[in-house]
């Protein structure tokens, strides 16, 4: 006798995701997307694609979706959260679209406790574009902007949008996770659930920064990639819950 | 029919209501800030949304978050404000949704003035967002036309699936009015919105401006444009005035031409024909309305309260015709009357 063990998860669609290979989003996407079905809601969920690699996510996820100009997607959210308060709003974003350009939306957002959930998917470099520096790279990291690496003294340090997060009252759900490996993989899939049921039983705004790798970007193979995530990306970025509740 | 005395922009603020409006996105600037201290609390009395945005681009891409699920949304902002707003507003119209946008223009450029202008001509027209895209804009000359206008805009938006803007100089905004809202307006629709994202069906909805495939985005951007050519032959928008024999036709909108209507009559006295064309929609161009341009006519005189915006459009709308002169104050400076009669009775020379 055979049974299934493990398949696709309904939150996703047949289409062929466009990320390059061994990079992180595709393990995040299926994270997000066993967690909508899991709770039952893909009928009535809202996905808020960004500008960046997972722009397209709206040909991914399985439910309905609309795609945001770049670092608007938590004032897009908040328009279609405010007008189907019963629908579970979403919106998946890089570094930066929501640390950079997107900074002062997501933050408001937070602010006004729009009762939304926030997928801030950090790995520390803009890939879309083509590997240019980002408001999370590391110091020391090189990037196509950054060829020397980052400095403080040019470049100013990483951002840490968790803790940051962490000091607005009304930002209900903080925690770092990452994808580096399985037993993580776990525990960010918990914290998307989790950061998904505060929306349902009306909690507000909950945010879950995955930290995620970009292999061509970095100039690593996808395993080295990983190794160099756990063994620099986690030290600058600690993972953990900064808050689970009102201040 | 009731009438009542009401400022500007509190009666756009009641018509945007009456025409629909369900959810109502905006940021503090002068000279509009009425409007959001009407809704802010009118809208929660009646479980409606409003919310005061970060940012005028918060609020603009808030109106599309809200538009794009199926609600009624709307923003109102001032000329700076309205720069800030183009990029959403090239998104909304690439992602073909609806909304209503109330522009009380104010002097320019940079911070300008607060004081009334219509310098904002050209970033409604030719639209400060990237792409072939034009946005439906109405210039009303009074605030019964504002109001009127504005009851309607929900559905002219909801039919096109594009945004419409309604521009008013900030005299219109702050001056109190009589003005009635009692009577019918036309209507549109139903419109049913099948593509808001209001939980999937058989198919997911997908709101989006994006096509990486080029040969799909020309596609699109035919498609927008047959829209465009459609709301050309359809909804240009005008009034003439005093065309019959006149020697010189002024072309005006908005307050201007409610100022050139009193020259208009000064010149009368003195036994000269001038002539009206009154623009009510800047996008489309009424180009329609040049064609009762009356053989007596001499040459047109362009008035705006700008530095000669709209002129261009006055030139290909002429085509060569007529000689044009233009009159125009900038910065919140408003014309007399005479101002401008004198001016004619030069050109006339």
């Amino acid at each position: 006798m055979s049974s299934i063990v493990y398949q696709k998860s309904k939150g996703l669609t047949d289409r062929s995701l466009s990320y390059c290979p061994g990079c992180t989003h595709g393990i995040i996407h299926k994270l997000v997307a066993e967690v909508l079905d899991e709770l039952g809601v893909l009928d009535h969920s809202i996905g808020i694609a960004s500008v960046g690699c997972s722009v397209m996510s709206y040909f991914f996820f399985n439910c309905d979706m609309q795609q945001a100009a770049h670092g608007r997607a938590c004032a897009v959210a908040t328009g279609v959260k405010r007008v189907r308060p019963n629908d579970v709003v979403f919106t998946y974003q890089g570094d930066g679209d929501l640390a950079s350009i997107g900074l002062n939306e997501t933050i408001h957002a937070a602010n006004r406790g729009e009762n939304i959930t926030v997928i801030f998917v950090n790995n520390a470099i803009y890939g879309m574009t083509g590997g240019q520096m980002a408001p999370t790279t590391l110091l020391g990291q090189k990037t196509t902007t950054s060829p020397m690496g980052r400095t403080l003294a040019l470049h100013g340090a990483p951002i840490h949008i968790s803790e940051l997060m962490a000091t607005i009252s009304l930002a209900t759900y903080v925690e770092r996770v990452s994808t580096h490996n399985p037993q993580h993989v776990k525990k960010a899939k918990a914290s998307i659930k989790k950061a998904f049921q505060n929306q349902i039983d009306g909690k507000g705004f909950s945010i879950v920064e995955i930290l995620s790798t970009c292999p061509v970007n970095w100039g690593m193979t996808p395993v080295n990639a990983l190794k160099w995530m756990e063994e620099n990306m986690v030290k600058v970025f600690p993972l953990g819950c900064f808050r689970d509740g009102p201040l | 029919m009731s009438k009542v005395l009401k400022k500007g922009n509190e009666a756009i603020a009641i018509a945007a209501v009456m025409g629909g409006c369900e959810a109502f996105f905006g940021y503090p600037i002068t000279p509009q800030n009425e409007i959001p201290e009407f809704l802010s609390h009118y809208m929660n009395e009646k479980g409606l949304v409003f919310v005061q945005a970060e940012s005028e681009i918060a609020a603009i891409n808030m109106v599309y978050g809200a538009s794009g699920a199926g609600a009624r949304a709307m923003t109102s902002s001032s000329s700076p404000g309205i720069a800030l707003k183009q990029e959403g507003i090239s998104y909304i119209a690439g992602a073909e949704l609806p909304c209503v946008i109330v522009n009380v223009m104010r002097g320019g450029p940079g911070l300008g003035g607060i004081q009334p202008s219509q310098a904002d001509y050209n970033q409604i027209t030719r639209g400060g967002g990237n792409g072939d895209y034009n946005v439906i804009s109405y210039a009303p000359e009074n605030l019964q036309e504002t109001v009127d206008i504005v009851r309607e805009s929900f559905d002219i938006a909801d039919e096109y699936r594009n945004p419409v803007m309604i521009a008013v100089d900030g005299l219109i905004g702050q001056m109190m009015e009589s003005v009635t809202f009692d009577h019918e307006i036309p209507h549109r629709g139903p419109f049913p919105k099948e593509y808001a994202t209001r939980g999937r069906q058989q198919t997911n909805h997908i709101i989006t401006s994006l096509d990486l495939d080029p040969k799909k985005l020309e596609e699109h951007n035919q498609k927008l444009h047959e829209k465009y050519q459609l709301i050309c032959e359809k909804e240009q928008r005008y009034e003439l005035i005093g065309m019959d024999k006149a020697e010189v036709v002024i072309v005006a909108y908005g307050t201007m031409a409610r100022i050139c209507r009193s020259t208009i009559q000064i010149l009368q006295k003195e036994g000269v024909h001038v002539g009206l064309i009154r623009p009510i929609t800047l996008w489309p161009y009424p180009i329609k309305a040049f064609e009762a341009i009356p053989t007596s006519a001499t040459c047109l005189v362009c008035c705006e309260l700008s530095m000669g915006q709209m002129i261009d459009d006055v030139k290909i709308a002429n085509e060569g015709r007529l000689p044009i002169h233009f009159f125009g104050r900038s910065g919140g400076m408003i014309p007399d009357p005479e101002d401008i009669a004198t001016f004619i009775r030069e050109v006339k020379r």
